[in-house]
């Protein structure tokens, strides 16, 4: 509790100092003479104040449960292992400790790459095996979100645990996490994920203390702890309730847009009409699609609304046939009545009636002859035919389905409980390819589901869990502004061009008490939790940061492909100048190292000011610690020894 | 849908590709009308390359028949489709067009 509050406190005069700073930077000193890096630089300021902003509100609450109840005796479980192309040793290890977890549950090993092998080897151990059904042949697999769906629907267990394909449990995880949902308002119980195979040095910065800890205990304060794919135990309940709204909102969502996009498509085809009877069955469709839009805003059940849209469409196709029907009939009788006698039947023919109104029928109907009619009719339904499963439980919006999912929870009322005891031990990514490709995934995931999904505007939330969804998407935007803190240092060694009016003692007066204040509030959130690799790769993967944002974007808005690659979870043989992947850092070191000798030339020479040289090289100093993880990172050559304390074991 | 007309003997013929539609329709009945207009009362209408019939192109090809037989001649159809031939048959309508198995047989007994 005095922990808390000395928490607060920090919080506080960190949020004071920074504005104070910030405001100056905007109001004060900005040289706008320089404007082309002096606003990307107090934008940048400005961004990693929010940031700290955000952070503090999130330790805040920083909740440090007490032990979690015992679980009831009788609960259903169903223990999932999903995998994708793993290894069958490394799935099979993580599948038997599952089976071997002391609560009563079933075990089943989800395997999206249907291996005989691994299903032979699920059965000789006693687990269960699930493969995709039928149904998603040629549609939308959803990746692992697809594979949980698929599973969801032939198993049924009252709670799910479940388990990446390296995550090998403890016997003790559901007697841990069970008891948190006898408040039947709780929907999921995150554990941390944490990785035997990283040394003490974590040169890849897999362990995340600082997430696993100070930070999703923050958010759990919040009521906002989020699902992070692994390790965590799921209500069935909530997740069909998701699954069920979900499709409620996707099927109204498409039927609006096809109803939307169908009165444009019907006003253009009533101008090409090639008659005015055309133009006035056109005419009548698109009232028909109108007053159904009308019906759904003013709240009529979706069932109701399509289906009399479509029989209205039924009716105006009968009475254009009604109309044919009565001309062929005219046309027959005058046939009939010409002094020319013919050897036929037409004489004979009694018009069916019945017969010829099967021609109103949906196939044939003339309606269907309309292109944009035909299109229409078949998005104004119900079925959801593009997909798998009409109903999918686990959010499917984005490649990293954990947020999505937790965050469509949280907005139907849901809680979560974040237990902060490491319950499974993971493989991390060995070498650094593998540990950018899964980070860029991550990245692009939380991306997706910002723009797709913006928690700021997302009905059902509390402020504060906008707000903490809102923070672990704004940290993945520091990209950017790693690259004006990059770039400024250099530009004022090498060039002069000074993009704040002066470094005075107005500036040293503001920037360090703020810069002392948010390391101390780091450092005390922390507690006593590593957290400089974090902050060092939050900057030096600025790289695959900016490519994150970049590629969400062109697929949120331009449907381009993500170039989605699934984490591989042994490292992959030869790999060969790993350097490429890291090139823009390397030249950045180098940029800045040319720029300090520059600097102090121009300096010796009597060109720049001695105090911004000084500042300058400081700066750059600081950047080139940031970025050597880099190189501590093309050095590693995997793990060797065994060493490391899981979060939650020194508590 | 795309209209082609051509002579086969004495007969008009009119080929019609695509869809015989509400779209089409009017389109159809005015190329047989200008058949018949132009002497070639025997008009054969090639169904080969049509993949779609409806009321509207029903009442068409019976449209045409009455101008047709007004003038004196016939109108025919050859090379029906598995489509057309289902809704000429569920409507009966083939008691009255008789599908003939190619143009030229269509055509064959013109005058």
């Amino acid at each position: 509790m005095r922990q808390q509050l000395v928490l607060r406190i920090i919080v506080t005069v960190t949020l004071v100092l920074g504005l104070n700073y910030v405001a100056w930077r905007w109001l004060e000193s900005v040289n706008w003479s320089a404007w082309w890096i002096a606003v990307p630089l107090v934008i940048a300021e400005t961004y990693s104040f929010l940031d700290v902003c955000l952070f503090g509100m999130t330790m805040w609450r920083a909740k440090q449960r007490p032990e979690p109840p015992a679980p009831a005796p009788d609960l259903t479980v169903d223990v999932f292992v999903t995998t994708y192309n793993e290894p069958v040793d490394l799935v099979m290890a993580t599948a038997v400790a599952a089976r071997d977890i002391r609560y009563p549950h079933r075990t089943w090993v989800l395997d999206d790459g249907s291996r005989p092998e691994l299903a032979a080897a699920a059965r000789a151990a006693g687990v269960g095996y699930i493969e995709r059904s039928e149904d998603w042949v040629d549609r939308p697999r959803h990746a692992k979100a697809g594979n949980l769906n698929n599973a969801l629907f032939v198993t049924e267990g009252e709670f799910l645990l479940i388990l990446d394909a390296d995550q090998i449990p403890d016997p003790a995880i559901l007697d841990r996490t069970l008891g948190y949902f006898e408040d039947d308002r709780v929907a999921l119980v995150q554990t941390p994920q944490f990785f035997t195979n990283v040394t003490e040095a974590d040169p890849l910065g897999s362990q995340a203390p600082l997430f696993y800890g100070p930070i999703q205990q923050g958010k759990d304060g919040w009521n906002a702890a989020f699902f992070c794919g692994s390790n965590a135990v799921l209500r069935r309940d909530a997740l069909m309730q998701l699954g069920i709204v979900g499709y409620v909102r996707e099927t109204e969502r498409s039927v609006r847009d096809a109803l939307h996009a169908s009165r444009r498509l019907l006003a253009q085809a009533q101008r090409t009409a090639p008659d005015p009877t055309q133009a006035a069955v056109l005419h009548e469709v698109q009232e028909a699609a109108a007053q159904a839009l009308g019906a759904l805003d003013a709240g009529e059940p979706l069932s109701d609304v399509t289906y009399a849209f479509q029989r209205r469409v039924d009716a105006i196709s009968a009475s254009v046939v009604a109309q044919d029907v009565a001309s062929i009939r005219a046309d027959l009788a005058a046939i009939a009545a010409l002094p020319i006698g013919r050897d036929d039947e037409i004489g004979a023919v009694v018009v069916d009636e019945p017969a010829l109104a099967r021609l109103a029928d949906r196939d044939w109907s003339p309606l269907g002859a309309i292109e944009s009619v035909q299109a229409l009719v078949r998005a104004v339904d119900v079925d959801r035919s593009a997909e798998a499963q009409a109903v999918m439980p686990v959010a499917t919006l984005s490649v990293t389905e954990d947020m999505a999912t937790a965050m469509r929870l949280h907005a139907l009322g849901w809680r979560t409980v974040y237990h902060h005891e490491s319950l499974a031990h993971g493989l991390a990514p060995e070498d650094l390819g593998t540990m950018m490709t899964q980070r860029l995934r991550w990245a692009q995931g939380t991306m997706q589901v910002m723009l797709k999904e913006n928690p700021l505007g997302v009905r059902g939330l509390t402020v504060g869990q906008r707000l903490m969804y809102f923070a672990t998407m704004w940290s993945y935007l520091s990209g950017f502004a790693a690259l004006v803190y990059l770039a400024a240092p250099i530009i004022f060694l090498c060039f002069g061009v000074l993009p704040v009016t002066a470094w005075t003692v107005d500036f040293f007066a503001r920037f360090i008490p703020f810069f002392l204040a948010s390391q101390a509030l780091f450092l005390v959130a922390a507690r006593g939790v590593r957290t400089w690799r974090g902050q060092q790769y939050a900057l030096a993967l600025f790289p695959v940061w900016i490519t994150a944002v970049w590629t969400a974007a062109a697929n949120v808005w331009f449907g381009r492909p993500l170039g989605f690659a699934v984490t591989p979870k042994v490292r992959p043989d030869g790999s060969p100048s790993q350097w490429r992947l890291v090139w823009p850092q390397l030249l950045a070191m180098v940029l800045l190292v040319v720029a300090v000798v520059v600097g102090v030339v121009r300096a010796a020479m009597g060109l720049s000011w001695w105090v911004g040289t000084a500042v300058n090289i400081v700066w750059v100093v600081y950047d080139l610690v940031v970025l050597s993880v880099v190189v501590q990172a093309l050095r590693y050559r995997g793990y060797a020894a065994p060493h490391a304390v899981a979060p939650g074991a020194t508590d | 849908m795309e209209l082609e007309t051509d002579q086969v003997g004495h007969a008009g013929v009119v080929r019609v590709r695509g869809r015989l539609t509400m779209a089409a329709a009017g389109e159809l009945k005015a190329a047989v009308d200008r058949e018949v207009a132009a002497g070639r009362t025997l008009v054969v209408i090639d169904l080969a390359g049509t993949t779609f019939l409806d009321s509207s192109g029903l009442g068409a090809l019976v449209g045409g028949l009455r101008s047709a037989r007004a003038a004196g001649g016939d109108l025919r159809i050859a090379g029906v489709g598995p489509q057309v031939r289902t809704v000429l048959e569920l409507t009966t309508m083939d008691r009255v067009l008789r599908p003939y198995a190619s143009v030229e047989d269509a055509a064959g007994d013109g005058r």
